[in-house]
């Protein structure tokens, strides 16, 4: 099993590589890929010697163009396909229809992995992109249950990689449109989900309040901890309830450590981290747990245990301290 | 341009649905779409069921769509999506790609939903290639977009649809938060929804409403509302306003929008959904 790492610049990549990461995920520093925070990515430049430090290492570089191109802007996309050409890419991760086009039709050498983006959740969804752009890879969205990832790895036209840990997406992604309905801005449209220049935090009577776009997302004693503010981890009141809660989500993490020898009895090839954004810290505190994860499990895949420290190392950097099987558990739906 | 009604997202008695269609087949309202698009575990009509409304519909002049689910998961809900498409009397609107992929493979043409990603003309053409009629414009969209791309498509291009009137749909979950609100499994969720005949308000600690919660699906708690926009969109080439059905009675289209908390046309005029300009 892969083990797939984020780097959001050059020193989580090298961090994430020297840690034991199989291969490493990254975008350009614009808008054509979907974690399009200030200070994040890379230039051309960098890209160069992101690819040069990977491939030295025996490492694999993937490119994501997640998003959509914008009608009257699609060369910047194109381009963003043809620079990932030039630095030798192993794999482009894309989810949109026309880019999928350009990339098999120009570059059939390079393998397409379907982003988590395009939402293809069923064999029928991923038969369509395998006969129609010949992928090799889809990654899956954060809501199909273990057994239903079982199911579709059984039968599926194309490798499968799911995401293993980090922040908690509760929604098909790639249709979901809650953070433009606040803020304006859309993951599919390259910004991001909740852009930063749209939060704001004020402290009124002992409560800190976290606004969207002035929308009141949560409000917290002001030594509770919160996280990131997104519109499905906040509280907020039901008709028929006057108590604040979270009626979607609680802020927390994802953690598959306890599921991966089912993940890897399915057939999954690739175990995706979560997190461009977070800092080195957070790569080679994850990447090292991961790795030694999956090595344990390789050794003897029958003694396979959580170990006690794995799950302590990550609940320092999970959302809340908190985490969960998300939707791979039945009882989370 | 002309009306259309999309699928009813709600989860209403059988008795409640029929009598709906019935108001429907008399009105002036020329093609509309029905069928369950939210969620398998919703069985108050079956596919046969809605098969016989459309065929009452057809009978009373209307051009007739079935909607298919959103979020496809599990092999038994593939299976009822082949069955929805070799219906052979009605075409599907398909809201996930799978539905895409089964009509194109029977040869058959199809409309694309609100749920299939389509921001661009070449991913529009691509489609169209495939046997798309017809798309309903991706609800954060706006009226510049649409412009552009209807600009680059030319002539030859599929029809266009947009939400013009309606709850939005935002998202869709593995999760039913309709159920976890009532601490229920899903698994035993007793199609809770039947309940929340236009879904569960949602409002945040200062009262301001912001989401509906229908099942796994999540909504705009403000009504899109851009009556007041229907002849820039027939100007533009728009052939399709569509109506989501709400609670209420179908809306008056002569009468422009009346602004108030509960009514939003943020995404048209390219700003967040929920404004209302």
């Amino acid at each position: 099993m892969e083990l797939l790492c984020p780097a959001g610049n050059l020193a989580a990549l090298k961090t994430a590589i020297k840690a034991g990461a199989d291969a490493i995920y990254l975008g350009l520093k614009d808008d054509t890929n979907a974690r399009s925070f200030a200070g994040l990515n890379f230039t051309p430049e960098k890209l160069e010697e992101a690819a040069r430090f990977t491939h030295g290492a025996g490492k694999k570089l993937y490119m994501t163009l997640n998003t959509f191109p914008k009608p009257g802007e699609e060369q910047r996309w194109y381009h963003a396909v043809d620079l990932a050409a030039k630095v030798n890419a192993d794999a482009l991760i894309v989810a949109d229809l026309s880019l999928l086009d350009y990339a098999s039709s120009r570059y059939p050498h390079i393998p397409l992995h379907l982003s988590v983006q395009a939402s293809a959740t069923n064999h029928g969804a991923l038969s369509l992109y395998k006969q129609a752009f010949n992928i090799e890879r889809a990654v899956l969205p954060r809501v199909l249950s273990m057994k239903q990832v079982r199911d579709l790895a059984k039968d599926s036209p194309v490798d499968l990689e799911v995401f293993a840990f980090g922040s908690l997406c509760i929604m098909a992604e790639g249709r979901c449109h809650l953070s433009s309905y606040v803020t304006g801005q859309s993951p599919n449209t390259g910004g991001s989900c909740s852009p930063a220049n749209a939060v704001r935090w004020q402290e009124e009577d002992g409560n800190r309040m976290t606004r969207l776009n002035d929308v009141l997302i949560d409000k917290a004693k002001v030594n509770e901890q919160i996280g990131y503010p997104v519109v499905c981890k906040g509280r907020f009141t039901a008709e028929d309830s006057d108590s604040p809660s979270y009626l979607l989500e609680s802020p927390t993490s994802l953690n598959t450590l306890s599921l991966l020898p089912e993940l890897a009895r399915a057939g999954v090839v690739s175990l995706k981290i979560e997190g461009r954004q977070r800092s080195p810290a957070y790569v080679e505190q994850v990447t090292r747990v991961w790795r030694a994860a999956i090595d344990t499990f390789m050794a003897a895949p029958e003694r396979y245990q959580v170990q006690t420290q794995w799950d302590q190392a990550l609940a320092k950097v999970s959302e809340g301290q908190v985490t969960t099987l998300g939707a791979y558990e039945r009882q989370w739906q | 341009m002309k009306l259309s009604l999309g699928p009813l997202l709600y989860c209403w008695e059988k008795s409640r649905v029929e009598d709906f269609y019935t108001q429907v087949a008399v009105t002036d309202i020329p093609l509309v779409y029905l069928g369950e698009a939210v969620c398998s575990r919703r069985r108050e009509l079956t596919t046969g069921d809605y098969l016989q409304l459309a065929r009452m519909l057809r009978d009373a002049g209307k051009n007739v769509v079935l909607s298919t689910l959103a979020l496809i998961e599990a092999g038994g809900e593939l299976t009822e999506l082949k069955r929805q498409v070799d219906n052979g009397e009605f075409i599907i609107e398909a809201n996930d790609m799978a539905g895409v992929f089964h009509a194109r493979d029977a040869g058959l043409p199809f409309v694309c939903g609100p749920h299939i990603n389509l921001y661009n003309a070449a991913a529009v053409r691509r489609l169209h290639d495939w046997g798309m009629q017809r798309f309903v414009m991706p609800v954060e969209l706006s009226r510049n977009w649409l412009a552009k791309v209807l600009d680059d498509l030319g002539d030859i291009r599929p029809e266009v649809e947009v939400l013009g009137h309606g709850h939005i749909p935002l998202a869709h979950s593995a999760r039913c938060f309709t159920a976890r609100h009532r601490k229920l499994a899903k698994d035993g969720c007793k199609t809770i929804c039947r309940e929340y005949s236009s879904g569960l308000l949602v409002q945040t600690q200062e009262n301001q409403p912001l989401l509906r919660l229908n099942g796994i699906q999540t909504q705009s708690a403000a009504c899109v509302d851009l009556r007041g926009e229907w002849d820039a969109m027939a100007a533009m080439g728009v052939d399709y306003f569509r109506i989501s059905p709400t609670d209420e009675k179908l809306p008056h289209m002569q009468q422009k929008p009346i602004l108030n908390p509960m009514s939003c046309n943020g995404y048209w005029f390219g700003e967040a959904g929920i404004r209302q300009l």
